[in-house]
């Protein structure tokens, strides 16, 4: 058995580096990568606890995650094409007309 | 209309209400449709209407003859507050219907004076549209000053006293855009207005501690528990009649508030007529006479009635010496007879300040009819307008043969006013002068030089305005005018000879007949004092003859035979003794300064300061705030990054 701190670990390693590819880079589809490594880390935190108590809430959720995480890149895959179509670019920096 | 009766006696004095809702009626006819009945109709109604109230005045004299204890007519429930109950009620007795008879009855004469006076001088002043204007303003003022006599309690008696104020307004300003710079009559109306308000406040303090000590306020009550009030609370009776005194200052134009009645001669001339000499200021004295039972508790408020009355008396006397326009001498003889009445009712002669205020009305009233007569007479024959002031008397002269029946009218009016024994304005002054030697002898040597005072600046504007030479081309070619202003004229000359009668020495019919309203002492007739008052009333003319009818002026420039002989006094008495300006320097002249200190430096400075200061502050604040959102995602990130990790290190670590 493969004591439960090693997955809490690589599931914060994980974590973390989403955030930092989401925070660093500008890319946006990369951002959308980091984005889902972050899901991923939630999920084998919740897929860890769920084995450790034998609960099946934790199973449930990982199912959620999939799932809406699913309908989020779709979505959000659509805006990069449009976005894409009117910029001819990705990168995240030359969406800041909003800026106050 | 509600009509119940409280104590009806006599069915005449249903009639009561009539006395205002006749003028009211004629004031609502003329609004709707006088400019379409042009200016006879309009004029007509507005006779007929004043008419109307004399008629109605007569017959509710001849309904108190039979039963002298008069009535109270209930016309509505006006409002019920706590245990204050008040309603619209008139009270007919002996001293309103006398009151109410001055007011229609001279009221009405001025009124067909007006119809003609005012033909004349809206098309003098090139607006004939006027007209009708002039004749609602007038029957509102009839209307007004009828709810003032006729209340039977003190707030509907200050309705009537604001409403007559509000005419006066009106009418003052009648040619609102006239006067000096355009401004002068408007100024002269809100002159009016302000200082009259000054002793309007004082009237409703008074009306508002009456209230809280007495709890009522219909006369019958209060004075009914006048006495008990003043047993336990003396200073209360005597804090409402001061205050009392104050609204009567203002209204009736006594030292220290007279400053406002030589102003309001900007108003047409029947407006002085009517208001600003015969029935109006005496609003004053009759709230004294009304009043009467709560001055009899108050002594000293009485005293101080009585000496504000003579010191008006010759101070205003004074000043009518120094005067050279018409209207002004007799605006100041106006304010000089008014304090004689207030000085009456002060000490307690109430019939004597009645008399005088109805044989004041016939004989100012006259007075004022016959100048303004002479003013028309001038203004018509003044074909090359080249007159500057037709209402200055250095420009006239003359007048005598060519306005016959204004002068023996005018000349009637002097004499009445003077108090040449028989006529009218003799007997009343005599009461009162009896009146003040029994009282005090200061009192009496004041009246009397007042007196001397009164036939000086008579004989003077008599001599100047109709004797010696025409000084001026309109002078020079003045006529006579219409039936329709002499036959007024001549009428009030006939009430100014035989007024006397009225109360006559050993008669007394006005003292028996007030008796029924008012606690009357029996007044004397003292020879020795009616010799004295004609010793001066003759030596008065001598002197006048001597210095204007001896050696009349010759051109209108002449500096005034007084002025070489009295010197400074007489500067003095020809600025006014600098009152006006006094005021304007204690008064008028600190409050714009505070009103210019308040709109430049406080509410531009300070108030607009801290509403402009607290906007750039947010400006700048939001600005600030502004630069966060820098468009860039990924600082957002960071920043939602920054706060779910502080938000969790607490939760953790707290």
């Amino acid at each position: 058995m493969i004591p439960l701190a090693y997955y809490i670990a690589l599931s914060a390693v994980m974590f973390t580096l989403g955030v930092v590819g989401v925070i660093l880079r500008r890319n946006a589809l990369v951002v959308f990568m980091s984005l889902e490594l972050m899901f991923n880390a939630a999920n084998l935190a919740f897929m860890a606890f769920a084995s450790y108590y034998q609960a099946l809430s934790g199973q449930m959720f990982v199912i959620f995650v999939m799932a809406v995480a699913a309908a989020e890149v779709a979505v959000g895959l659509a805006l990069m094409v449009a976005i894409f179509k009117a910029k001819k670019a990705v990168d995240v920096d030359e969406m800041s007309s909003l800026k106050g | 209309m509600l009509l119940s009766e409280v104590s009806l006696h006599d069915p005449v004095f249903r009639l009561a209400p009539l006395v205002i809702f006749l003028p009211l009626a004629g004031v609502i006819l003329n609004l709707l449709i006088g400019r379409r009945l042009g200016e006879l109709g309009a004029g007509l109604i507005a006779c007929l209407a004043g008419a109307g109230a004399f008629a109605v005045s007569a017959a509710l004299a001849f309904g108190l003859k039979s039963s002298p204890e008069g009535a109270i007519v209930l016309i509505w429930r006006w409002f019920q507050v706590g245990n204050l109950d008040l309603n619209w009620s008139l009270k007919v007795d002996t001293l309103s219907v006398t009151m109410m008879l001055v007011v229609s009855g001279v009221g009405t004469l001025i009124h067909i004076y007006a119809t003609r006076y005012m033909h004349s001088d809206v098309r003098h002043h090139h607006e004939p549209g006027r007209y009708t204007r002039f004749f609602v303003f007038f029957n509102l003022f009839l209307a007004a000053m009828m709810v003032l006599v006729s209340a039977d309690n003190f707030l509907m008696l200050f309705v009537g006293w604001e409403g007559v104020g509000l005419c006066s307004y009106l009418l003052i300003g009648f040619w609102f855009e006239g006067g000096e710079g355009g401004l002068g009559n408007a100024r002269a109306a809100k002159k009016a207005f302000v200082v009259n308000r000054i002793g309007d406040f004082g009237l409703l303090i008074a009306i508002f501690i009456m209230l809280g000590a007495f709890g009522s306020l219909e006369f019958s009550r209060v004075f009914a528990a006048a006495p008990a009030v003043t047993a336990t609370a003396p200073g209360v009776v005597l804090a409402i009649t001061l205050f009392m005194l104050l609204g009567v200052t203002g209204k009736s134009a006594q030292l220290p508030l007279f400053v406002w009645l030589p102003d309001a001669m900007a108003g047409p001339t029947p407006v002085s007529a009517l208001i600003h000499a015969a029935t109006m200021v005496t609003a004053g004295v009759y709230l004294v006479a009304r009043s009467q039972p709560l001055f009899v508790q108050a002594p000293l408020a009485a005293d101080v009635v009585l000496w504000v009355g003579a010191i008006t008396a010759l101070f205003a006397g004074t000043i009518a010496v120094g005067q050279y326009d018409i209207k002004k001498v007799l605006a100041y003889s106006t304010i000089s007879q008014l304090g004689f009445m207030v000085a009456a009712v002060g000490m307690g002669a109430v019939v004597a300040g009645m008399f005088h205020l109805i044989t004041h009305a016939f004989f100012k009233a006259l007075l004022f009819l016959a100048a303004g007569s002479v003013i028309l007479a001038l203004e018509e024959a003044d074909h090359g307008h080249d007159l500057q002031d037709a209402q200055d008397m250095r420009v006239m002269g003359g007048l005598r043969s060519r306005l016959p029946v204004t002068f023996w009218t005018f000349l009637i009016g002097a004499l009445a006013l003077s108090g040449l024994v028989p006529l009218a304005g003799f007997f009343s002054k005599d009461e009162i002068l009896v009146a003040a030697q029994q009282k005090s002898p200061a009192v009496f040597i004041i009246l009397l030089a007042a007196a001397f005072l009164t036939a000086f600046y008579m004989a003077r504007q008599v001599f100047l305005v109709f004797f010696g030479r025409p000084r001026s081309g309109a002078a020079e070619h003045a006529r006579e005018n219409p039936p329709l202003i002499t036959v007024p004229l001549i009428a009030l000359a006939l009430l100014s000879i035989f007024g006397g009668v009225l109360n006559l020495p050993g008669v007394h019919t006005l003292e028996h007949w007030l008796e029924h309203s008012l606690n009357v002492t029996p007044a004397k007739f003292v020879l020795w004092i009616a010799l004295v008052s004609l010793a001066v009333l003759a030596a008065a003319v001598t002197l006048a003859w001597l210095l204007y009818g001896r050696k009349p002026r010759a051109t209108a420039r002449e500096a005034d035979p007084l002025a070489a002989r009295l010197g400074g006094l007489y500067r003095a008495l020809e600025a006014r003794w600098k009152v006006d300006e006094f005021y304007s320097w204690l008064v008028v002249r600190p409050f714009e300064r505070a009103a210019e200190f308040l709109s430049s430096i406080f509410d531009l400075k300070l108030i607009n300061g801290l509403g402009d200061g607290l906007g750039a502050l947010v400006q700048s604040l939001s600005t600030a705030a502004s630069r966060i959102q820098n468009g860039f995602v990924r600082s957002y990130t960071l920043v939602f990054l920054v706060g779910v990790t502080a938000i969790l290190a607490y939760l953790l670590l707290r």
